[in-house]
C-alpha cells in the first residue's frame, strides 16, 4: 500500500490531497454526515463533541496517508464498548460511504478517494474487534 | 538544553524530546493519546511565556490565547513552566462593593480587587468563602480601570453558596477569587462575523460580558442575543439590553419565555429553538452558549449540524454542585 508513498519523485497521497488544510476542510463535513445518519449516530451520542472531532481528525489524517502512529491495539480498545453496543461490519461500511462522499464533495479525484478508502479499510478488523 | 518546570519540579528536556516525552520519562502523569498533535488529550498550559505556535495547532483560538498547547508536539524554544489544564494558580482577595437583586431569583454581586488580575469577560472564577466552600461563577463585565468583577448569582433551592450570598454576605466582606478560567470569551480578529449568543437564566452573565467586549472592540457583524427563561424571574436586564439594541445597529435582542402559563409580551419558546429557527444557516457564524448543561449539549450539536464550525462554538455549562453529605 505504501509503495507510492516511498518513491521520492511522486508526491505522497497526503500531499496530493492537500495535507492538513484538506483534513481540516473534510473533518466538519465528515462528522456532520456521521452525526446525521440515523443508522449510526447512536454510537456517537454520549461523546464529547470536541474530543470526537479531534478523533475524527486523527482518523482522516491517517486515511489521507498523513503522519500517524496507528496502533491496532489502541483502535481495538477504543471501539470495544461500541462493539458491545452492536457495532458491526454494516456500520463500518456506512462510515466508509461517508468518507467517500466527503472526499467527493471536496472534488477529490476518484483515484485518490480509492487510495484513502483502502487505508481506512485496513482498520476494519481492529475497529470491529475481529 | 531547555528546562521544563511543573509544580515544584524542574526537568531537562533532552534535545529532540517533546514536553510530553520529558514529563513521561520523569514519571509525571500526563494524559495522552495519538502523540501527533491531533487528539488533544495531552493539552497543557504554559504559565509563564507563550508556547511555540507550532504546538498550538488545531486548538480553539481562545485556548491558544491563554497559552494552551499540545505537549506531544511541543519542542520547547526556551525554558517553560507548564501546568495541566486543571491547575489553579494562587487566588487573590476581593471585597464586596455592591449587592442588588435583579429579579427575586438572581442577585448582582460586584467585587473590587486590589491585586493585579487578568481576565476576559465571559470567563469564570471560583469564589471561595472564608470556610472554604467554593463555587464557580461567570464574569459579566469587561476589564476596566476600576478593578471590579460583576457576577449574576441565581439562588438555587438548597444552594449552600447562593443562599449564603443572598442571606448573609455583606458589603465590605472579603472573598477569595481564583484565576479566571474557561475558553468561552470573545477574541477580536474576525470583526464581520455574525455572532449568535444563547443563554438561559443567569447564563446571561457571561454573554453580557462577551457582548460588551465585542462592541468595545468594534465588532461590525450582526450580534444576536437570545435570552431565555421558564418564567419572568429568570429574565433580567431587559431594559439594559433594549437600550443597547437601540444604541448599536448591529445588536439584536430577543427575550424568550418557555413556561406554559406565563402571560407576557415576550416570544414564547425555548431560547435555543427560537434562535436556531431564526436563521437558515450558521455557516461562518460564531456561537456562544451559556447556562443549562442540557441546553448546551443539545444546542451545540444543532448549531454544528446547522453549519457552524466546531472551533467556532464556545460554551460555558452551568453545572449545579452536588451537595455532599
Amino acid at each position: 500500500m505504501s509503495d507510492s508513498q516511498e518513491t521520492t519523485s511522486n508526491p505522497s497521497l497526503y500531499e496530493q490531497l492537500g495535507g492538513e488544510a484538506a483534513v481540516n476542510a473534510a473533518v466538519d463535513i465528515f462528522y456532520r454526515k456521521v452525526l446525521s445518519d440515523y443508522r449510526i449516530n447512536r454510537f456517537f451520542d454520549n461523546s464529547d463533541m470536541e474530543k470526537q472531532a479531534a478523533k475524527q481528525k486523527a482518523f482522516l489524517t491517517m486515511a489521507f496517508g498523513g503522519p500517524n502512529n496507528y496502533n491496532g491495539q489502541d483502535m481495538r480498545n477504543a471501539h470495544a464498548h461500541l462493539v458491545k453496543m452492536g457495532l458491526n461490519a454494516s456500520h463500518f461500511d456506512i462510515v466508509m460511504e461517508h468518507l467517500g462522499a466527503t472526499l467527493a464533495e471536496l472534488n477529490v479525484p476518484q483515484e485518490l478517494i480509492a487510495q484513502a478508502a483502502a487505508i481506512a479499510e485496513s482498520t476494519r478488523n481492529d475497529v470491529l474487534g475481529k | 538544553m531547555r528546562s521544563i518546570t511543573i509544580g515544584e519540579s524542574t526537568f531537562s528536556c533532552q534535545p529532540d524530546e517533546t514536553v510530553l516525552e520529558t514529563l513521561l520519562r520523569e514519571n509525571i502523569k500526563v494524559p495522552n493519546g495519538c502523540r501527533q498533535g491531533l487528539c488533544q488529550a495531552c493539552q497543557m498550559r504554559s504559565i509563564d511565556n507563550s508556547p511555540p505556535v507550532s504546538a498550538q495547532v488545531g486548538l480553539k483560538d481562545t485556548l491558544q490565547k491563554q497559552n494552551y498547547f499540545l505537549a506531544c508536539i511541543c519542542h520547547p524554544e526556551r525554558d517553560m513552566t507548564v501546568a495541566l489544564p486543571n491547575y489553579q494558580g494562587p487566588s487573590i482577595n476581593a471585597v464586596v462593593i455592591k449587592k442588588q437583586l435583579l429579579t427575586p431569583d438572581i442577585v448582582q454581586l460586584v467585587l473590587e480587587y486590589q491585586t493585579a488580575f487578568t481576565f476576559f469577560a465571559g470567563q469564570f472564577v471560583n469564589l471561595k468563602r472564608p470556610d472554604g466552600l467554593t463555587r464557580s461563577y461567570s464574569i459579566a463585565n469587561i476589564p476596566t480601570h476600576e478593578n471590579i468583577l460583576e457576577f449574576h448569582i441565581r439562588r438555587l433551592p438548597n444552594g449552600q453558596f447562593s443562599s449564603w450570598v443572598y442571606d448573609e454576605l455583606e458589603i465590605g466582606s472579603q472573598l477569595a477569587i481564583s484565576e479566571a478560567q474557561g475558553s468561552c470569551h470573545y477574541l477580536p480578529g474576525r470583526a464581520e462575523q455574525p455572532l449568535m449568543l444563547i443563554g438561559t437564566g443567569s447564563g446571561l452573565a457571561p454573554l453580557y460580558g462577551i457582548i460588551a467586549d465585542a462592541l468595545a472592540q468594534d465588532h461590525s457583524g450582526p450580534i444576536h442575543l437570545f435570552h431565555g427563561s421558564r418564567d419572568l424571574n429568570g429574565l433580567y436586564f431587559i431594559n439594559e439590553m433594549r437600550e443597547l439594541a437601540a444604541k448599536f445597529d448591529n445588536f439584536y435582542y430577543t427575550p424568550c419565555l418557555s413556561g406554559e402559563d406565563v402571560e407576557s409580551e415576550h416570544i414564547r419558546g425555548r431560547a435555543h429553538d427560537v434562535a436556531l429557527s431564526s436563521t437558515e444557516t450558521l455557516n461562518g457564524w460564531r456561537v456562544f452558549l451559556c447556562g443549562h448543561p442540557e441546553m448546551i449539549n443539545q444546542t451545540k450539536k444543532m448549531a454544528f449540524m446547522k453549519g457552524a464550525s466546531m472551533n467556532d462554538i464556545y460554551t460555558d455549562a452551568f453545572h449545579v454542585a452536588q451537595v455532599e453529605k
